[in-house]
C-alpha cells in the first residue's frame, strides 16, 4: 500500500498535498501556501525559534506535543501529525492561558519572537509535568531568541501559566485527534512525486531497502536538522528525499543489562531519559544539545551519520564504547564507532548503506563518566571543545581509560596518548592528572576558527583532563564547575 | 512656559499615565495576528527581490556577467547601477553609500545587483549564477590596517581641558593601557524588509521596517529622481530595530522601490538572515589607548583617552556615534585635566551604524575599564574609587564643558543600590570564597551610568504629531515616532488619553507615515517619547482647549469648571459624554484636528569649538553584578544582578522595566558571548545565529532585581519622565567589571589584559596572564 500525498491534520481537518516540491519546508507551506503568517521566519536555520510550531503525534496511545523549527522541517516530515500553529491557540476570541499570561506579564515588546515563544511554552504546557520550575522554562526556551525583553517577563509568564496544569481545548478533543490519526495508516508507504523528484516516507525497512537500491543517489533524512540547512542556506537542489521517520522499527530503543541502543529514528528527546540514567553528565549534555526543537526532530544517529567533527554525541559514545550497525539491502555489519570516522567528511560507510542503529556499552560499577561541552554560550551552541571520559578505577589505580574529544581534530577522536599516560597510575595524584593533560599534546593539533583558536582548544582540552580526573579523585564538582553540578542533578528526569 | 501636568497631577490623580498598561499590540503579538511587513497580504503579481553582493572586500570590478542570472527560471528583471534614474546614493548624509557598486567594491557583501523574480526562492537561486571578476586589492580589516594606510571616513576630532600631558607626567599614580571593544550585530528578530507599491505616475508607497521613515522617503525619492512629495513611507511596526534600521533600512526600501518602478508591480525585498548580517552595519568596534594620572588616594587628576573606531567603508552615522563615545568617555567621573580624541577609521568591512547607545557604551566601557585599573593599582575597592571620582560640587564640568547640574541624583542612586545590593557584605564573602577556591573565582562590581539625552545634532531635537478627534469621540493619533517594541505608541496614547480624560480604547494609534507627519527625526537617541509624546500632548491640549471654550460658551460656565475625566466632560453641573461633546463641537463648527510641533529647549552644541550643552538632561542608573568564572575553561556565569535606574516619573513602569531588563541583557550579550569574527579576507565568519550567540533565557541570572529610582526629571519633560531606551544597555558594564574583578583576584595589583567581549577564550587568556588557568 502506498499513499501518494503528504497528509496531516490542521484544525481538525485532514490536509492532503499531492504535488509539493519535495524539499519545501513546513514554514514556507504555512506562510506562502496556507497564508498563515503568524509563524515567523527569523533565521531559516533552526537557531532562533521564531518559526516554532507544535506537532502532536500519537506515542504509546498518548498524544505527544513537540515543538519543531518549521523553517528547517520538511513539509513531508509533518506527515501524520496534527500541525498546531499560533493562530490555533485562542478559542472563540479567548486567549489561551499561555497567551494571556504573556500579555499580563509584558512578555512581548516587538512581538516578532512571541508566536514562537508561545508555541514553545504551549508544548511545555502539554508535557504534563506536575510542576514546572525555572530550569524547565529555560530548557523549553533554549531554542527561542528574544532580542527585546531579556526573557525575564517571559519566564514569569511561563511560571504563572504552568503553575497548575489545567486542560485546554486540545486536551478536550484529544480522543478525537487520536481517532483522526487512524486515517493515516501507519503501515502504508508514502511516496509523493515521481522518479525524478520525490519525497518518500517508507513505513518499513524493507521498503527503505528497496528505495535505496532503486535510487542510490537519494538523500536520506532523519530529523533534517542538518539537511534542512543545506536547503534553506545552501540552496541545494535536492530532488530525491527519503525520510526515515515513519519506519516504526527504526524508532526502537533497546536496553539490556550491559548495552543501550538507539535506532535511526530515535530523536535526541526520546533518547534523553535513557542517556540521563547512565550518568548525570549525560543528562546535562542532552539538555544542552541544540534546543528543545532541535531535540524533537534531530536524531542520535543523524548526529553520527553527518560525520561532523564537532558533534556532541560521537565523543561521548566513543568514550563509552559504542558500535554502529550498518545495513545494505538485507545485510548488516557492525563497526566500532571510533573506526567509523575515517577522516574529515569521510566515514566507513559504503554507498547504499545506512546506519540502522548505534549501541552503547553502559558504564560498569568502577567506571566514572565525565562529559564537558565548552561553548561560547552555555545553551544552544556548538562545542568549541567537547571532552568525554570513561575512567575505570580499581583499588585507587586507573585500570582503563577511554578519552575522546570533539573539536580537536577533523573527526571525533580518541586521545590514546593521554589514555596511555595515565593507565596504572593512582587517581588521587595530581601528577597523574598532569600526565594525562601532557599526553594530549601528542594526540591533537587542533585548528583555529571563529569558535575558538587552536591555543584555546589545546589549553582547555588539557584543563578538562585535569578537571575530569580531579573530580573522579573526589574533588566535589562544586569547586570545579560553575554549572551542571553533579551534586545537584539538573536533569528534570 | 512649557505645558506640563506635573504639578496638576497632584490635584487630579492620573488615570492613564503612570499605569503599567500592556503593549498596545500585546494581544495581537501573542496570537500571531500583529502584521509585520512580510505578513501583509501580497497583491496579485507581487515580485520578490534578492541581492547579489561582492565576494571580495576591496577591489575593482572587472566583469559582472549577469546573463545566466537574467535567463534563470522565474527571473523578471535584474537591476544594476545603470538602471537607477536618480542618484546612486543611499547614504544618510555624506553621499558615500552607493545603492549598487559601480566600479569598485569596498566590503564583502556590498550590493552589486538585485534580482527581481516571481518568487523569493527563484530570486535567491538566480543570484548565485552570476559570473564576476575582480582585481583584488589587499583589504583593510583591522584598526591597525586602517592606521597603516591612514585611511579615515571622517576627520579626526578631539576636545578637552587643561594640560593633561603635563598633569600625567606629574601624577603620583600613572597608568596606561590599550584594549579592544568588540562590535555588535543588532539581531533584530525581524530582518530588514521593504515592500514597495507603485502608484499612479511616479507615486510610490513604501512599507519599510525602518526607524526613520522620512529618510526612507528621501532616499527613495533621490534614487528614483522624483520629488519627496511623490513618495510615502509607512511603518506600522518593526520586529526590533535597536539602531540597525535607522540609516540602514533605506537601501532595501530604495531597491524595492526601484524594482517596483521598473516592473510596475509591487516588489518585496526581505533579506535572508545571513545576508542581513553580512550586508548591514553593526555597533562600532574600538581600540582604546588610554592614560590616567591620579593622586595616591585614587582621585583622578588627568586622563588621555584615544578612541580608534572601526567605521567600515563609509561614514554612515559615524560622526555622531563616535562623538557620543567621546561624550561618554567620562561616564560619571570628573576628569580635571583631560583630552578625549577620536579617529574614524576606514576599513573594508560593512559600514558600522547606530546601535542602542550610539557609541556611548564604548566610551563608557573605556572609562570603567580605566577605573578598575586604577582601583587595582591603588589597592582600593573599585566602588570606592568610583565614588571618589563622581561629579561633585567643585567638579561639575564634563570634558566638553557641560555642567552636570544634578550629580546629587547619581550619588543618591548609587548609595541606595550599594545598600540594597548588600555590596559590602558580599564583597567580604566573595573575598573569603576566593581565598579557598583555586579553580572557581567570583567577582563583584557596581558600576554607574550617566547617559546624555538629546540628539547631539541639535536640529534633530524636534517632534510632531497630528491628532484628530472624530465626532463620535474616537481619537486618531499620528506622530513622527515609530514602534519597534519599545512601547512608544502606548506611551504616547496614554498621554493623549490622559489629556482628553478618555479610556485607551477610544484611541487608534496609526502607522507612522510621512504623509501624516512630515520631516520627522528618526526614532532614536531614546528621544521618541520626549519628542513625540510632548508633541502629541500639545495637539491634544489645543483640541481640548477649543472643546473647553465651546462648552464654556454654550453652557455659560467658566472654562476652569470644565473637567475631562473618565470619558465624560463635566461642564459645571452638567455632565456630557466625551463623544457627545465632540459631536456638539463639530455641529458648532469647532476644528477637532491639530498638527503640533515640539522642540527640545536648552540644547546647543557648537562642535567646531566643542562648547555648549549637547544634552537636555542626563539619565542615571547603576547595576551591581556578581559572576563566577571557571579558570580552567574561561566559562562564566552571572550569579546575581541588582539594578536601580532613573526614569524620572515613569509614564508606564512595566514598559520602562521592560526596557531596562531588555537593554541590560543586550549589553550583557555585547560584552560576553556576541563575537564578530572577520577573517583576513574581510569575510564575516559569524554571520548567522548558529555562530553569533546572543543571550538565551538561561543566560539571565536567576537572581535579577530591577527597581526604578524614585524621582522626577528636573527638566520640564512630558510628565517629568526620562528617556529609557538606551541607557540600560550600559548597566551591563557591571558584568564586565565583575569578570575583571574575578580575574583580578588571582593576582591583585597586576593589570588584567581583558578585551571585550569577555568570551570564555578571552577570559582564559586573561586568567593565564595572571598566572592562573593551569589547574591546581
Ligand atoms: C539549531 C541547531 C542546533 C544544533 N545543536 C547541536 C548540538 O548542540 N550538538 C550537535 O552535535 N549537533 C547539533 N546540531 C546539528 C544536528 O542537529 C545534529 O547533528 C543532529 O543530530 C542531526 O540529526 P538529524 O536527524 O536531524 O540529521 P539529518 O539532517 O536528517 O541528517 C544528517 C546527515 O546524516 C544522514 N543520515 C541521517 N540518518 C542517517 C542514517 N540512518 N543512515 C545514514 N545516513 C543518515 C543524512 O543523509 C545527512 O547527510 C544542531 C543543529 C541545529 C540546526
Ligand atoms: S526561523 Fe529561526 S529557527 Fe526557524
Ligand atoms: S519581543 Fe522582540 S524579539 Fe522578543
Amino acid at each position: 500500500m502506498t499513499r501518494s500525498t503528504i497528509s496531516f491534520l490542521r484544525r481538525g481537518q485532514r490536509v492532503d498535498i499531492a504535488n509539493p516540491d519535495p524539499k519545501a519546508t513546513l514554514l514556507d507551506w504555512l506562510r506562502l501556501e496556507e497564508r498563515s503568517t503568524g509563524t515567523k521566519e527569523g533565521c531559516a536555520e533552526g537557531d532562533c525559534g521564531a518559526c516554532t510550531v507544535v506537532l502532536a503525534r500519537e506515542r504509546d496511545g498518548q498524544l505527544v506535543y513537540e515543538p519543531v523549527n518549521a523553517c528547517i522541517l520538511l513539509l513531508g516530515q509533518a506527515d501524520g501529525a496534527d500541525v498546531i500553529t499560533i493562530e490555533d491557540l485562542a478559542e472563540k476570541g479567548e486567549l489561551h492561558k499561555i497567551q494571556s499570561a504573556m500579555v499580563e506579564h509584558h512578555g512581548s515588546q516587538c512581538g516578532f519572537c512571541t508566536p514562537g515563544i508561545v508555541m514553545s511554552l504551549f508544548a511545555l504546557y502539554h508535557e504534563g509535568k506536575a510542576s514546572v520550575d525555572r530550569p524547565d522554562v529555560n530548557e523549553a526556551l533554549s531554542g527561542n531568541l528574544c532580542r527585546c525583553t531579556g526573557y525575564t517577563p517571559i519566564v514569569k509568564a511561563a511560571l504563572q501559566a504552568l503553575a497548575d496544569p489545567a486542560t485546554d481545548q486540545f486536551d478536550a478533543k484529544a480522543e478525537e485527534t487520536l481517532e483522526a490519526f487512524k486515517q493515516f495508516r501507519q503501515l502504508e508507504d508514502v511516496f509523493v512525486g515521481n522518479d525524478e523528484a520525490f519525497f518518500a516516507a517508507p513505513a518499513a525497512e524493507s521498503s527503505l531497502a528497496y528505495l535505496i537500491q532503486k535510487y542510490p543517489d537519494a538523500t536520506l533524512i532523519a530529523g533534517a536538522t542538518d539537511v534542512g540547512l543545506w536547503i534553506t542556506k545552501g540552496l541545494m537542489p535536492l530532488k530525491r528525499l527519503i525520510w526515515l521517520g515513519r519506519i516504526k522499527g527504526l524508532a526502537a530503543i533497546e536496553e539490556t543489562e550491559l548495552t543501550l541502543s538507539f535506532g535511526a529514528g530515535v530523536t535526541h528527546q526520546m533518547a534523553m531519559p535513557r542517556l540521563a540514567a547512565l550518568d548525570t553528565d549525560f543528562g546535562e549534555l542532552a539538555r544542552r544539545f541544540g534546543s528543545r526543537q532541535v531535540r524533537a526532530s534531530g536524531t542520535v544517529v543523524g548526529n553520527i551519520a553527518n560525520g561532523s567533527p564537532i558533534g556532541d554525541w560521537p565523543p561521548a559514545f566513543i568514550a563509552l564504547g559504542a558500535s554502529v550497525e550498518l545495513r545494505n539491502g538485507f545485510s548488516n555489519r557492525s563497526v566500532p564507532l571510533e573506526e567509523f570516522f575515517i577522516a574529515y567528511k569521510q566515514q566507513n560507510r559504503e554507498p547504499g548503506e545506512y546506519i540502522r542503529r548505534i549501541t552503547l556499552s553502559k558504564p560498569g560499577p568502577n567506571d566514572h563518566i565525565r562529559l564537558f561541552k565548552v561553548t561560547k554560550r552555555r545553551d544552544e551552541d556548538i562545542s568549541s571543545v567537547m571532552a568525554a571520559f570513561r575512567i575505570t578505577v580499581e583499588d585507587g589505580l586507573i585500570s582503563q581509560a577511554r578519552i575522546a574529544f570533539g573539536g580537536m581534530a577533523g573527526i571525533p577522536k580518541r586521545a590514546s596518548a593521554a589514555e596511555a599516560a595515565i593507565i596504572g597510575l593512582p587517581i588521587k595524584d595530581i601528577s597523574t592528572w598532569r600526565a594525562g593533560a601532557e599526553g594530549l599534546t601528542a594526540d591533537f593539533s587542533p585548528l583555529s576558527d571563529h569558535r575558538a583558536s587552536a591555543e584555546y582548544r589545546m589549553r582547555v582540552a588539557r584543563n578538562l583532563v585535569i578537571k575530569a580526573l580531579a573530580e573522579i579523585a573526589g574533588v566535589p564538582s562544586s569547586s570545579t564547575r560553575i554549572s551542571g553540578l553533579r551534586e545537584v542533578s539538573h536533569a528534570a528526569e | 512656559m512649557l505645558p506640563n501636568d506635573g504639578a496638576d497631577a497632584v490635584e487630579h490623580p492620573l488615570r492613564q499615565v503612570g499605569k503599567s498598561l500592556p503593549h498596545e499590540s500585546a494581544t495581537r503579538h501573542v496570537q500571531g495576528s500583529a502584521l509585520y511587513i512580510d505578513d501583509l497580504p501580497e497583491p496579485e503579481g507581487t515580485l520578490h527581490i534578492a541581492i547579489g553582493g561582492s565576494p571580495v572586500a576591496r577591489g575593482r570590478i572587472v566583469t559582472l556577467d549577469l546573463e545566466a542570472v537574467r535567463s534563470a527560471a522565474g527571473v523578471v528583471a535584474v537591476l544594476t547601477a545603470a538602471d537607477i534614474p536618480g542618484k546612486n546614493d543611499v547614504s544618510p548624509a555624506m553621499g558615500d553609500d552607493p545603492m549598487f557598486a559601480e566600479t569598485h567594491v569596498e566590503f564583502v557583501g556590498q550590493a552589486l545587483f538585485a534580482v527581481v523574480a516571481e518568487t523569493r526562492d527563484a530570486a535567491r537561486r538566480a543570484v548565485r549564477l552570476v559570473k564576476s571578476q575582480f582585481e583584488e586589492d589587499k583589504p583593510s580589516i583591522t584598526v591597525e590596517d586602517a592606521l597603516d594606510r591612514n585611511e579615515t571616513v571622517l576627520p579626526d576630532y578631539a576636545f578637552g581641558r587643561g594640560e593633561p600631558a603635563k598633569a600625567l607626567t606629574e601624577a603620583p599614580v600613572k597608568l596606561s593601557g590599550q584594549f579592544r571593544i568588540g562590535g555588535q550585530e543588532h539581531f533584530y528578530l525581524e530582518g530588514q524588509v521593504s515592500f514597495a507599491m507603485p502608484g499612479e505616475g511616479d507615486e510610490m508607497l513604501v512599507h519599510a521596517s525602518s526607524q526613520h521613515p522620512t529618510e526612507v522617503q528621501h532616499v527613495v525619492a533621490r534614487v528614483l529622481g522624483i520629488p519627496d512629495a511623490y513618495v510615502t513611507s509607512e511603518v506600522r511596526r518593526m520586529g526590533g530595530g535597536f539602531g540597525g534600521k535607522e540609516s540602514q533600512a533605506s537601501q532595501w526600501a530604495a531597491i524595492a522601490a526601484l524594482a517596483a518602478r521598473f516592473t510596475r508591480k509591487p516588489c518585496k525585498l526581505r533579506l535572508d538572515r545571513d545576508d542581513d548580517m553580512m550586508l548591514t552595519g553593526k555597533r562600532h568596534d574600538f581600540r582604546v589607548d588610554w592614560q590616567l594620572g591620579a593622586h595616591a588616594d585614587g582621585t583622578i587628576q588627568s586622563a588621555d583617552i584615544s578612541l580608534l573606531a572601526r567605521c567600515g567603508y563609509s561614514a554612515d552615522l559615524s560622526q555622531g556615534v563616535v562623538d557620543r563615545s567621546m561624550f561618554h568617555a567620562d561616564n560619571s567621573y570628573y576628569l580635571p585635566d583631560v583630552r578625549v580624541s577620536s579617529r574614524r577609521l576606514k576599513t573594508n568591512t560593512v559600514s558600522n551604524t547606530a546601535f542602542r547607545g550610539f557609541g556611548g557604551p564604548q566610551g563608557m566601557l573605556a572609562m570603567e575599564r580605566m577605573i578598575d585599573a586604577l582601583a587595582s593599582a591603588t589597592g582600593r575597592d573599585p566602588l570606592d574609587i568610583r565614588k571618589a571620582n563622581f561629579y561633585r560640587p567643585g567638579g561639575e564640568h564634563t570634558p566638553f564643558g557641560m555642567q552636570v547640574e544634578d550629580h546629587d541624583v547619581l550619588h543618591a542612586l548609587v548609595d541606595q543600590l550599594e545598600r540594597s545590593s548588600d555590596y559590602r557584605a558580599r564583597r567580604e564573602a566573595i573575598d573569603a570564597f576566593n581565598r579557598e577556591s583555586p579553580l572557581i573565582r567570583r567577582g563583584l562590581a557596581l558600576t554607574p551610568v550617566k547617559f546624555g539625552i538629546s540628539f547631539t545634532l541639535t536640529q534633530m531635537n524636534q517632534g510632531a504629531a497630528l491628532v484628530h478627534v472624530y465626532s463620535d469621540g474616537s481619537v486618531h493619533l499620528n506622530h513622527g515616532g515609530t514602534e519597534m517594541g519599545q512601547g512608544l505608541f502606548l506611551k504616547v496614547a496614554q498621554i493623549v488619553a490622559e489629556e482628553f480624560g478618555i479610556s485607551m480604547d477610544r484611541i487608534r494609534v496609526m502607522p507612522t507615515s510621512t504623509g501624516k507627519v512630515p520631516n520627522t527625526s528618526p526614532t532614536a537617541a531614546s528621544a521618541g517619547t520626549d519628542l513625540n509624546g510632548m508633541a502629541a500632548m500639545l495637539a491634544a491640549k489645543a483640541i481640548k482647549a477649543r472643546m473647553t471654550a465651546f462648552a464654556a460658551e454654550t453652557h455659560g460656565v467658566d472654562p476652569a469648571e470644565i473637567v475631562f475625566r473618565d470619558d465624560m466632560v463635566a461642564v459645571g453641573q452638567l455632565t456630557l459624554g466625551f463623544g457627545e461633546l465632540a459631536k456638539a463641537c463639530h455641529a458648532g463648527r469647532i476644528h477637532l484636528s491639530e498638527a503640533s510641533h515640539y522642540k527640545t529647549p536648552k540644547v546647543v552644541w557648537d562642535r567646531a569649538n566643542a562648547v555648549g550643552r549637547p544634552f537636555y538632561y542626563f539619565a542615571y542608573g547603576a547595576a551591581c553584578s556578581e559572576v563566577a568564572i571557571d579558570t580552567l575553561t574561561g566559562e562564566m556565569k552571572v550569579e546575581r544582578v541588582d539594578i536601580l535606574h532613573d526614569v524620572g516619573r515613569s509614564l508606564n513602569p512595566a514598559i520602562d522595566i521592560g526596557q531596562i531588563e531588555g537593554g541590560f541583557v543586550q549589553g550583557l550579550g555585547w560584552l560576553t558571548t556576541e563575537e564578530l569574527v572577520y577573517d583576513d579576507k574581510g569575510r564575516l565568519r559569524t554571520h548567522a545565529p548558529s555562530t553569533y550567540k546572543i543571550p538565551v533565557a538561561s543566560d539571565i541570572p536567576v537572581d535579577f532585581r530591577v527597581a526604578l529610582f524614585d524621582g522626577a526629571n528636573r527638566e520640564d519633560t512630558v510628565y517629568r519622565s526620562k528617556a529609557v531606551g538606551e541607557p540600560p544597555v550600559m548597566l551591563a558594564i557591571s558584568v564586565y567589571s565583575a569578570i575583571l574583578n574575578a580575574i583580578q583576584s588571582l593576582q591583585p595589583g597586576t593589570p588584567v589584559p581583558l578585551n571585550a567581549p569577555a568570551t570564555p577564550e578571552e577570559i582564559l587568556k586573561a586568567v593565564q596572564a595572571l598566572g592562573g588557568g593551569g589547574g591546581f
